[in-house]
């Protein structure tokens, strides 16, 4: 190892860059949709009438009982049969992964939802508001708040797993890193400098949750 | 037989315990009282060395509980403690809370355990609930628990820390009997209560503490009739007025 | 949608063989793992709660090290780069000789991935006991060494009963990630039909079929170890 290189890893910097972007998009854009998918599935499931709970139960325990590689390949190979035409992989991961993580946001919208007291719910529909008004004004808001922590903490958890797209070759950062590794021949050099950015990336955002962890306690 | 001497320790920045300095003789009863925050509790752990002090001594029968190199678990095996929250061992049954010191610590065999832990238990009334777990028991029974749980190591003396004030009102005197009845049998305590009832009926010495001073020693008698200083006197009207 | 369903695929040789292995195989990553995960979990966990200001910082150090950087960079750092850090003769044993290479490293790659998490709980478990508690063992003459022995892990390992249920589903679902080095897994075995058979929904079915079996197999079993643990009187208990 003394011949550590680490002018192969200056020069594919540019490279190695777009791939991280590429790798916050999906973050990104997969933690809006599933967010959104997930907070639906959680009021389906603690509100809904009996077919949607049903429906939403089954829903995330199916997808937190399989890997996630397994989703993507799913949707590597559904999606194109469902449009009937080839997308993109980029398309494909993106809705893979948005299915996906629904289902863990659903479980930690519930919890969210469920830690917002009955009184607060009463005092709403006691004031006037229609129950949809409510769930907006009132019970949405005080749940996303108390559960910010969690939230970013499942984001790291998201970013960390895009880096699995390695599987069908959709070129993050993961992905560019080996890419960078195999052609040169500097496995070494390529895959500890991953570690070294996403270590940076997820240990300054889990201090991050620690601080408003601390914040919310005060 | 206990002796502390001068003691002081802080809490990072906060002086917790200044210089507090109390003798207690074999057989006495000394009852610690203080308003909430006062450092009673802190002191009482200092006894047996669950909180480590910053300078001063304490002496449990020439044994200097302070001093580097003391062999801790020893000195506790034979100071007793009981707390305010009972703090049984969960996991095990009520004889396992009375047999696990004996047999890890004073190394008896089984069956010298188990009979010292069935006497303990008939003493203090609950020989019938054995088998049970501590959550299992109202937190009367599970104090007389912990008070058997201390005794069975033979402990030399006891120091109690609000031993009745997690209780139901119903309670209390189930508890505080099975204390009367180890005082009158010469058992050296040292009892942080607030009732004063029992201090008046088997303490020698009350000792009054406030912001982590020891502010007052006296005579029972004394104290209740004519405390010495105004911060006593105002703990007590307020003690006593309910 | 344009497609020839053929679900009598799934039980022709040699794909029956294929999805059989591959559960084979995905059991066997995650158990060892699991194994190397509880233990060094539990070490990591413990030390996070001793006195020595050092220890504790180091044992922090792993959790922190290992939770921050995705399992699959961890997996490629284990199994390309670790054996040229080692030691010459050592890591020429390993690049040889070592047997299925592939498997080793895939389990102690999870392994030590998922020690990182088993050891929050540990900690997490042991710090929930009261301050008293802990007072009370000391008190009745135990050293700090017995009181962990028989008083705060003991107490510890049945309260996170539920908790490590979780993070030992999550083993199953991450042994998946060991096909990227080449072990023939479920999931890899599920693709592998995909692309030999073109039967991708029955395929990609048969091995959530077969998680779901796993999933559901591992919380029975949880849920009985947890009865049979459980501290009586603690909530939930009956
Ligand atoms: N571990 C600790 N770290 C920092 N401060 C502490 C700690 N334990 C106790 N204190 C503080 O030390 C002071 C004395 O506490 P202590 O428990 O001895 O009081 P006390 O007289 O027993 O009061 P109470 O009647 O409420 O039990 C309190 O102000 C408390 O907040
Ligand atoms: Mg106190």
């Amino acid at each position: 190892m003394g011949d550590f290189d680490f002018q192969v890893i200056i020069e594919s910097l540019p490279f190695l860059f777009d791939g991280l972007l590429i790798s916050f998009q999906l973050t990104f854009l997969a933690l809006i949709a599933g967010l959104a998918w997930g907070t639906i599935l959680a009021v389906m499931r603690i509100w809904g009438p009996a077919p949607l709970r049903w429906f939403s139960a089954v829903y995330v325990n199916i997808f937190r009982s399989i890997p996630l590689i397994l989703v993507i390949f799913w949707f590597y190979f559904l999606v194109p049969l469902l449009i009937g035409r080839p997308v993109g992989n980029f398309t494909s991961a993106l809705i893979a992964f948005s299915l996906f993580e629904a289902a863990y946001y659903a479980e930690i919208m519930r919890a969210g939802l469920n830690s917002v007291s009955r009184g607060q719910v009463y005092a709403g529909l006691a004031i006037g508001l229609s129950p949809r008004q409510n769930l907006q004004y009132v019970i949405l808001p005080q749940a996303f708040r108390n559960m910010i922590p969690v939230l970013l903490t499942q984001a790291i958890i998201l970013f960390q797993d895009t880096s699995l797209v390695y599987v069908v070759a959709l070129s993050d950062f993961m992905t560019s890193a080996s890419v960078v590794a195999k052609v040169e021949g500097r496995l070494a050099e390529m895959y500890l400098f991953a570690a070294l950015v996403y270590f940076v990336i997820c240990f300054s955002g889990s201090l991050l949750v620690k601080h408003l962890q601390k914040k919310k306690v005060a | 037989m206990i002796k502390i001497d001068n003691i002081d320790k802080w809490y990072d920045d906060f002086h917790v315990l200044k210089g507090c300095s109390l003798e207690v003789e074999r057989g006495e009863v000394i009852v610690i009282c203080g308003p909430s925050g006062s450092g009673k509790s802190t002191l009482i752990k200092c006894v047996n060395a669950l909180e480590p002090v910053d300078s001063g001594r304490i002496v449990v029968e020439e044994t200097d509980v302070t001093a580097r190199g003391t062999k801790l678990p020893l000195v506790r095996a034979r100071i007793g403690m009981v707390f305010q929250h009972f703090e049984l061992f969960p996991h095990k049954t009520v004889i396992e809370n009375l047999m696990m010191g004996q047999i890890k610590v004073l190394k008896r065999s089984r069956e010298a355990a188990r009979e010292k832990a069935e006497s303990l238990l008939k003493r203090v009334g609950l020989a019938d609930q054995a088998q049970k777990y501590p959550s299992a028991l109202s937190g009367g029974q599970q104090q007389r628990v912990a008070i058997a749980r201390a005794l069975a190591m033979d402990p030399i003396a006891m120091c109690f820390d609000e031993p009745t004030s997690a209780l139901d009102p119903e309670m209390i005197s189930e508890v505080l009997d099975v204390m009367v009845e180890l005082a009158k049998e010469g058992m050296t305590m040292m009892v942080v209560t607030h009732e004063m009832g029992f201090a008046r009926r088997v303490a020698r010495r009350v000792v009054f503490m406030d912001q982590g001073e020891v502010k007052e020693i006296a005579d029972t008698d004394t104290f209740f009739r004519n405390p010495e200083t105004d911060r006593a006197k105002e703990f007590l009207s307020k003690i006593l007025a309910h | 949608m344009d497609y020839n369903w053929n679900w009598a695929v799934l039980f022709q040789e040699p794909y029956l063989g294929w999805l059989l292995s591959g559960l084979q195989w995905t059991l066997l990553v995650a158990i060892a793992a699991w194994v190397i995960a509880f233990v060094v979990g539990s070490a990591v966990g413990i030390l996070r709660t001793v006195p020595n200001r050092l220890v504790r910082t180091l044992a922090a150090a792993y959790v922190e090290l290992f939770r921050n950087i995705p399992l699959l960079v961890q997996l490629f750092v284990w199994y390309f780069v670790v054996p040229e850090l080692l030691p010459e003769d050592l890591g020429l044993w390993v690049k040889r000789d070592m047997p299925n290479p592939e498997y080793v490293t895939a389990v102690v790659a999870l392994g030590a991935y998922t020690a990182a998490r088993v050891a929050e709980q540990v900690r997490s478990g042991i710090q929930t006991i009261g301050k008293d508690l802990v007072n009370a063992g000391l008190a009745i003459g135990l050293t700090p060494l017995q009181n962990y022995l028989y008083i705060r892990l003991p107490i510890s390992y049945r309260i996170i009963v539920p908790p490590l249920t979780s993070e030992f589903l999550t083993i199953f679902k991450n042994s998946s990630l060991a096909l990227t080095i080449g072990v023939l897994e479920l999931t890899a075995q599920a693709r592998q039909i995909e692309n030999y058979t073109f039967q991708g929904f029955e395929a990609f079915t048969a091995a959530t079929v077969l998680y779901l079996v796993i999933t559901l197999l591992v919380v029975l079993l949880m849920r009985l170890i947890d009865q049979k643990t459980r501290i009586p009187g603690s909530v939930g208990a009956n």
